[in-house]
């Protein structure tokens, strides 16, 4: 797949960092291809890697070798200001603790992205009231992070993530908090919002969002170690 | 969304909010009151000094105004100089004593100035009239309460007490005309004001032809300095001082007070500094998480800043404005205890009130919240996005 086909690139990445007084080599020579449209399931053990792969896809951390292009743009070169600006107008992130701003409403909270991106408040109202209703949260726009179940703060991230309208969104352990219920419900969603045309790449340890997924990479000790398509189920 | 968030973020935790505004507008009203006290006894004094239009005062060679007992000899031939000297335009001549005034029970011994009623400037009639004949007086409410006199009624008043003789060289029989405010005398003093010749014949000898001191007026156009050289030129025996000489000699003697009051004031900014970075501090370290994922979903780092920022000073505004007006009520109360402070004129604040001191205070805490936030701010939001991560998800 060449790099112009792939909305994401990755090439022989290398992540290390100390702890304590041991070199850790979490990422080492991971090359990855990522077709616009693709649903994307990370799976692995605690350790391998996984996580610390989807930062550096994600511009929120940066490789010790190696190179990650998004849409054509090297985001390893970037200087900070830049990739703050491509994360905030290519990338969605949603985190297995929400991490949503506690002093914010739910539709504060989509909107505090678009608020960046300068959008007029008219048209990032109306963008956020759509977000919260697609999924499934029109009725609590008004209501507080502390207001909300585990599920439903989810969803108020997964439509933060959205707001700006990514080519790219990036989950890490997103059913991690939830129960198996909301977790199965959370899995619809990604997959909704992977069928509605944006690329969905997700680090999980769960079974059942990997089977979601139309392509599973497997790590082990930093390394893909498999990388196939399936069917989603 | 900015001043949005800021916002929710404070009253998220309305008490610690409160608790800090609240630290920070005792820190306030202390610098207020510092402010106004480094600056205030002197802009209150040079407003005395000034309030009669005399910018010009001579006593005794190497004497200030009333600092001895010392006077001014001839003093008929130094008005009559001062009457050649281009520029000057009013010469008020003030002779000091003391008087004895026989009461119905007691004597009452009352502060007394001999004056030119016509051009003086140490008192402003409140009640009858000023003297109009040499027997005629006026004196301060203090004076009145304590004798019981009235306007109208006829006193026994003596000068010059002398101890050898123990008698008085001068006795006259006079009549109270008028109540006065005297501008220069302390809270309480008893003060009686009389014409300038009555006075220096009840005094006797000693005080024959002596003035304690001359205020002048220069004409409006004059430069007052150089009113005050041809002075010095004209009359060699006397120390000619401007209000502004005066202004700097009272600097001199007041640096102590001005030292302590920068300080204070100092200590007070930095109590409020401290308190304000403390709180942004906590406030930060509680939102690591939240502020790197701001980071992470993209938004600008000098965006985090300046709503960290902005809590900081609301914080600090807040508190100075209430501070303000607790500052303003304290320094009324210090006000009150520092005007019995004896030989100061009453008329003098120690805290004036001036806008320039609350501004001056404002633009301090406002320039020390915006630095207090700025440093944790940038620290936050300065802080590795994935490690933070990964440390906040295994705290």
């Amino acid at each position: 797949m060449s790099e112009a086909a792939g909305v994401l690139v990755a090439t022989d990445l290398h992540r290390e960092y100390h702890m304590g007084e041991d070199l850790v080599h979490a990422v080492r020579g991971v090359t990855l291809e990522i077709a616009r449209g693709d649903y994307v399931a990370i799976v692995g053990p605690s350790g391998c890697g996984k996580s610390t792969l989807l930062n550096l896809l994600g511009g929120i951390d940066r490789p010790s070798e190696g190179s990650v292009t998004i849409e054509g743009s090297r985001i390893d070169r970037m200087r900070d200001a830049e990739l703050t600006r491509f994360r905030l107008n290519h990338i969605g992130f949603v985190f297995q603790r929400f991490y949503l701003m506690p002093a914010l409403t739910a539709i504060e909270n989509v909107e505090l992205p678009m608020a960046e991106a300068r959008v007029a408040r008219d048209a990032r109202l109306a963008r956020a009231r759509e977000l919260l209703a697609y999924v499934g949260l029109g009725g609590r726009r008004d209501h507080r992070p502390a207001q909300l179940s585990g599920g439903e703060q989810q969803r108020v991230a997964i439509a933060r993530a959205l707001a700006n309208r990514p080519q790219l969104l990036l989950a890490d352990e997103p059913t991690g908090e939830l129960d198996a219920k909301t977790g199965t419900e959370m899995i619809a969603l990604l997959a909704q919002v992977n069928r509605d045309g944006t690329t969905v790449v997700v680090v999980t340890h769960d079974e059942e969002l990997a089977g979601a997924a139309k392509r599973v990479v497997h790590m082990r000790d930093g390394v893909v170690v498999d990388d196939h398509r399936q069917e989603p189920r | 969304m900015l001043l949005r968030l800021a916002w929710a973020t404070l009253t998220r935790h309305r008490m610690r909010t409160l608790l800090a505004t609240l630290g920070v507008a005792v820190s306030a009203a202390m610098l207020l009151d510092m402010v106004m006290l480094s600056t205030g006894m002197r802009a209150s004094l040079e407003d005395l000094l000034l309030s009669r239009g005399f910018q010009l005062r001579l006593a005794p060679k190497g004497t200030l105004p009333f600092d001895t007992d010392a006077t001014i000899p001839e003093a008929s031939e130094v008005i009559r100089t001062l009457r050649t000297v281009p520029g000057v335009t009013t010469i008020s001549p003030v002779l000091g004593g003391q008087v004895h005034v026989e009461g119905v029970q007691r004597t009452i011994s009352a502060t007394a100035l001999g004056v030119d009623p016509a051009v003086q400037g140490d008192y402003e009639i409140t009640n009858g009239r000023s003297p109009s004949a040499p027997n005629e007086l006026v004196a301060s409410a203090d004076f009145l309460q304590v004798s019981g006199a009235q306007v109208g009624d006829t006193l026994s008043v003596a000068a010059g007490y002398d101890s050898q003789l123990r008698s008085f060289t001068g006795r006259r029989t006079m009549t109270l005309v008028g109540v006065a405010h005297f501008l220069y005398m302390a809270a309480e003093q008893r003060a009686v004001a009389l014409p300038l010749e009555t006075l220096q014949s009840m005094e006797g000898a000693r005080a024959r032809d002596r003035v304690s001191l001359f205020m002048i007026k220069a004409g409006e156009n004059e430069n007052v300095d150089t009113v005050l050289k041809r002075i010095e030129t004209a009359l060699p025996r006397v120390s000619a001082l401007s209000t502004e000489t005066a202004m700097r000699q009272l600097d001199a003697r007041l640096s102590y007070f001005r030292q302590l009051a920068f300080i204070l004031g100092a200590v007070s900014l930095g109590v409020g500094f401290l308190l304000v970075t403390t709180l942004v501090t906590v406030s930060v370290n509680e939102r690591l998480g939240e502020i790197v994922v701001m980071r992470a979903i993209g938004v600008a780092k000098g965006r985090i800043v300046s709503q960290i920022v902005i809590e900081g000073i609301a914080i600090m505004v807040t508190g100075a404005i209430c501070g303000l007006g607790l500052g303003l009520v304290t320094a009324k109360y210090l006000n009150s205890i520092l005007a019995a402070f004896p030989g100061l004129p009453a008329a003098i604040d120690f805290f004036l009130f001036e806008p320039r001191a609350a501004w001056t205070a404002l633009g301090l805490l406002t320039g020390a919240g915006i630095l207090a936030g700025v440093y944790p701010s940038w620290r936050g939001a300065s802080m590795p996005i994935a490690t933070t991560l990964r440390e906040e998800a295994v705290g």
